[in-house]
């Protein structure tokens, strides 16, 4: 299987000059990207970038105080991260978010309540259209918790899990919403090598199955290059990179932001 | 010495003489019984007999319109699936030969075999197999189709060799449409002389060899075995064991179609515990390493219950050791400890059954290695009928088994129905005849005639002796079985197994033969002591700093002390009580060859690869350097130096028994 056959479609969000500050300091500046349909995107760029702050722009949890966000066509200046969700923006974060007390699949189905209908008083009977309605979502999980592999655990309440098993977990609830576009914030961080293989795999999956547009934070170099087909850097709030990774490599401002030099 | 029991035959009275002839009778008189189960999206699926059948007619017929023909063989790797399954039947419904591989053997060791077999057809169960198969394609001229089950990740290859499974089956359909005889009269071709499948066994020792088993081998003794333990149509079992090794065939395949029973499949490796606990088999196998993780697992959660549960966990396992087993073989027991052992049974027994999946269980075996008396007595106990079995691929599986009222952790049973077992005088090895020799090693004729001798007794390979009740007891490998130099017996195998029954201790390789006295590596156990460790606040970074502890070495002196004393108790074997020992920085690994893939020591590997670590147990240094290669799961390979210490431990005179 070569990346080469996949089709990368249109423009599904593009940024532009948007810029972020918290009080006196500048998170992000005058930054401008799209993201294409069915690409898997990487944001890289050293600690402090703006990384997360431009993912946390995308889902509406920041509000930036300049530049506009247009997705699927429709151009927007703020949106509530409720609203994302429910236009197919779902993601993951960096310190996990689960619901620890609760069971894997209770976490997952937690992903598809943006999908549920049935109001409170015909769950609690569980009867006819809400009976229905709960198996019909159960399905859909139980096939995302085929296709992540994680049957051993679905019943295991998440707090009891080891880390690396936690962010799949994470990644599952995130693909329950069916989204269009799928941000993960540092999806590999703390992982071991088998791990991250394992991670590297489904996301690739994900992103080959499903069509699921992909937009990553990572760390890892050589995951950053193995897996995705464009990558947009970051250094003190501004781009200084946007190609495909073999481009990105050899361009020497994105070297000297890793390896240092004078400001 | 000459040990037989009857000869009964183990023929069908109705004449099925090959397991797809099984399959369409079961079509017709057993047509809405379950026949397998597999768990998909969380939800048990059954399919009956009859679509079973109809699915096994559809696959044949598929591979028939690829191309497949009689005698060809048709290679099958993957887990223990449906489809796997029914693809054995439509292989054999064909007149072909199924040849199963082990799922993780790496890819050198599957061309290895679809090679030696010469196969032409392969199915595997996923992307993961079949992309192995890909990557050995080019070296294997003669492989023409692969055939997939599970279709994910499959969607961009475009290989013209491969096919979907449903669209062969879908094929298959159309064809068995058009031709509506061709599926019987295939089927009926078949004779009990035919090979019916082709096991590799993984050898201890040089490449595998392919076993040929024939279908009268394999009807007739799974037709004995099924009498012998009255197995039924309403019996369950889960098949989680490779389907590649010969037991899950015979257990899982053949057995379940001449009984009728169910067969269900795990959802996956990870989650068999619970599937276990789900399905609660009637009948189940398993190496004694399952018993012993399954015994740990329960001790290990005891001790984290509650004060009263685990008291009483405690006062009535200690009433099921009194007189479970006992009352389990029908023998005489107090009133007193009857009536503990029901109450018993009400508060510990039952429930610690259910959670174990055994609530249902009435048939249990365990085989493979030797399983420490203690964890065989725990199931016992309980009220689990767990019974041992000794035997091999070439045998078909097995030689002798346990009868219900008569066992004895130490030894295998007597020979089993319809098997002559005899013992050589000068090697002490086991020898047998029995419905289920095999037919020959595959393109192997002299290690055939090297095993079968012209009367047809066949060679086990197993030293064993019987004892007073009948029983066989297997000591050890023949050929390992040595001579110290002074003469006397020295059986590694039984040594190392006493010891492996310490839970500190994860494997033992020992040395004795054509040397003054015994000698042994240790591999520690990395949960056992690691625990241990942690319990008596001892600090270590690593395996490799763990095992090298002054502390960890005393606790292991004094578990070989206490086989020593085991051992000097029998005159036969006083002589081989172990003087030095050393405990290994890394453990054994299939990985790294020196385990086989079913963890069996590969002692020529490990002699040669240790070489300088076993002169130094005998040349009397306290310590010894060592420089070793690790293989890591990806591929790569590292090296590591160390410095082993050598300890010795105290022996002991021969204590007779009184009178």
């Amino acid at each position: 299987m070569s990346v080469a056959d996949k089709k990368i479609g249109d423009v599904l969000l593009k940024v532009e000059n948007i810029s972020l500050s918290f009080g006196g300091v500048k998170a992000l500046s005058d930054i401008s990207f799209e993201i294409r349909e069915h690409e898997v995107l990487a944001i890289i760029g050293p600690n402090g970038a703006g990384k997360s702050s431009m993912l946390n722009c995308i889902n509406g949890f920041y509000h930036p105080q300049q530049g506009t966000i247009t997705y699927r066509g429709e151009k927007r200046k703020q949106m509530k991260p409720h609203e994302a969700a429910s236009h197919g923006i779902a993601r993951t974060f960096q310190n996990i978010a689960l619901f620890k007390g609760m069971s894997t699949l209770d976490n997952i189905m937690t992903g598809r309540l943006l999908k549920m209908k049935a109001g409170l008083i015909a769950s609690a009977f569980y009867k006819g259209p809400a009976e229905r309605e709960q198996i019909v979502h159960r399905e859909f999980c139980e096939r995302i918790i085929d296709f992540l592999e994680i049957q051993a655990i679905r019943k295991v309440p998440v707090g009891r899990l080891p880390y690396g098993l936690q962010k799949r977990v994470e990644l599952a609830r995130a693909l329950a919403a069916e989204p269009t576009l799928l941000l993960l914030d540092e999806p590999m961080a703390g992982m071991n090598l088998e791990e991250k293989q394992d991670m590297c795999r489904f996301i690739l999956d994900v992103n080959d199955e499903f069509g699921t547009t992909i937009c990553l934070i990572e760390h890892d170099m050589g995951v950053v290059m193995d897996i995705s087909d464009r990558v947009v850097v970051l250094d003190y709030g501004r781009k200084i990179g946007d190609g495909v990774p073999a481009e990105v490599k050899n361009n020497q401002a994105v070297i000297d932001a890793y390896l240092g030099v004078q400001h | 010495m000459s040990e037989t029991s009857g000869k009964p035959d183990g023929r069908d009275p109705l004449g099925r003489d090959t397991i797809p002839k099984f399959f369409a009778y079961n079509a017709r008189h057993r047509r809405d019984r379950p026949s397998i189960r597999e768990k998909d999206l969380g939800i048990w699926q059954t399919w009956t007999w009859g679509e079973a059948a109809g699915k096994v007619r559809h696959l044949a017929c598929g591979l028939a319109v690829l191309g497949f023909r009689r005698d060809d063989k048709l290679a099958i790797v993957g887990d223990n699936r449906p489809e796997l399954y029914w693809s054995v039947a439509a292989a054999q419904a064909l007149g072909g030969v199924p040849v199963p591989i082990y799922q993780d053997s790496v890819a050198d060791e599957i061309q290895y075999v679809i090679d030696h077999a010469e196969v032409r057809f392969a199915i595997a169960e996923n992307q993961e197999q079949v992309d192995k198969l890909i990557s050995i394609k080019d070296r294997l001229p003669k492989l023409e189709t692969i055939i997939f089950s599970d279709p994910r990740g499959m969607r961009h290859y475009d290989h013209a060799f491969l096919h979907d499974l449903e669209a062969v089956m879908a094929k298959g359909e159309a064809h068995d449409r058009a031709h509506p005889g061709f599926y019987d009269e295939e089927m009926a071709k078949g004779k009990g002389s035919d090979i019916s499948l082709i096991c590799y066994t993984s050898g201890t020792t040089g490449r595998p060899k392919g076993v040929m088993l024939s279908h009268d081998n394999v009807v007739r003794s799974a037709t004995l075995a099924i009498n012998f333990d009255k197995i039924s149509e309403t019996d369950e079992i889960l098949a989680y064991l490779p389907i590649a090794w010969v037991g899950d065939n015979f257990i899982s395949y053949a057995e379940a179609a001449i009984a009728g029973f169910c067969v269900n499949c795990p959802e996956s490796a990870d989650t068999v515990l619970q599937d276990l606990r789900e399905v609660g088999p009637t009948y189940f196998f398993a190496p004694p390493r399952i018993f012993e993780n399954l015994l740990t697992t329960v001790m290990i959660r005891m001790e984290d219950a509650s004060a009263i549960k685990r008291r009483m966990f405690h006062y009535f396992i200690g009433v099921a050791k009194r007189a479970g087993c006992a009352i389990l073989e029908r023998k005489p027991v107090s009133l007193t400890d009857r009536l503990l052992y029901a109450l018993g049974d009400l508060l510990v027994y039952g429930p610690l059954k259910n959670v174990l999946g055994m609530s249902r269980l009435r048939l249990a075996y365990t085989a493979g290695e030797a399983i420490g008396p203690d964890i065989f007595d725990f199931f016992r106990a309980l009220g689990i009928n767990l019974k041992q079995l000794y035997g091999q691929t070439e045998c078909t599986v097995y030689l002798c088994m346990h009868t219900d009222t008569d066992v004895n952790p130490d030894t295998v049973g007597p020979p089993a129905p319809g098997v002559e077992l005899k013992i050589d005088e000068a090697t002490g090895e086991v020898l047998y005849r029995s419905p289920g020799v095999f037919v020959g090693y595959y393109k192997n004729d002299a290690a055939t005639a090297e095993t079968k001798t012209a009367d047809g007794w066949v060679h086990t390979g197993d030293a064993g002796v019987f004892t007073d009740a009948g029983h066989l007891r297997i000591i050890d490998r023949a050929k390992d079985v040595g001579r110290l130099n002074d003469g006397s017996l020295f059986a590694p195998k039984y040594i190392e197994n006493k010891l492996k029954f310490f839970s500190h201790i994860k494997e033992a390789v020992a040395f004795g033969h054509g040397r003054d006295y015994a000698a042994v590596f240790i591999n520690i156990d990395l949960a056992a002591v690691g625990s241990w460790a942690e319990r008596n606040g001892i600090a270590y970074t690593s395996y490799a700093d763990l095992a090298g502890r002054p502390e960890v070495y005393d606790l292991i002196k004094g578990c070989i002390e206490q086989v020593n004393r085991d051992l000097s108790s029998d005159s036969s074997m006083t002589a081989s009580q172990i003087r030095r020992f050393l405990i290994l920085h890394k453990e054994l690994d299939a990985d790294d060859g020196e385990l086989t893939r079913t963890r069996k020591v590969r002692r020529s590997t490990i002699a040669e690869r240790y070489g300088t670590l076993i002169e130094a147990l005998y040349s009397g240094q306290p310590s010894v350097a060592v420089e070793s290669r690790i293989t890591f799961e990806d591929g790569r390979t590292g090296s590591f130096k160390a410095n082993l210490p050598i300890a010795e431990a105290a022996s002991y005179s021969t204590m007779r028994k009184a009178g």
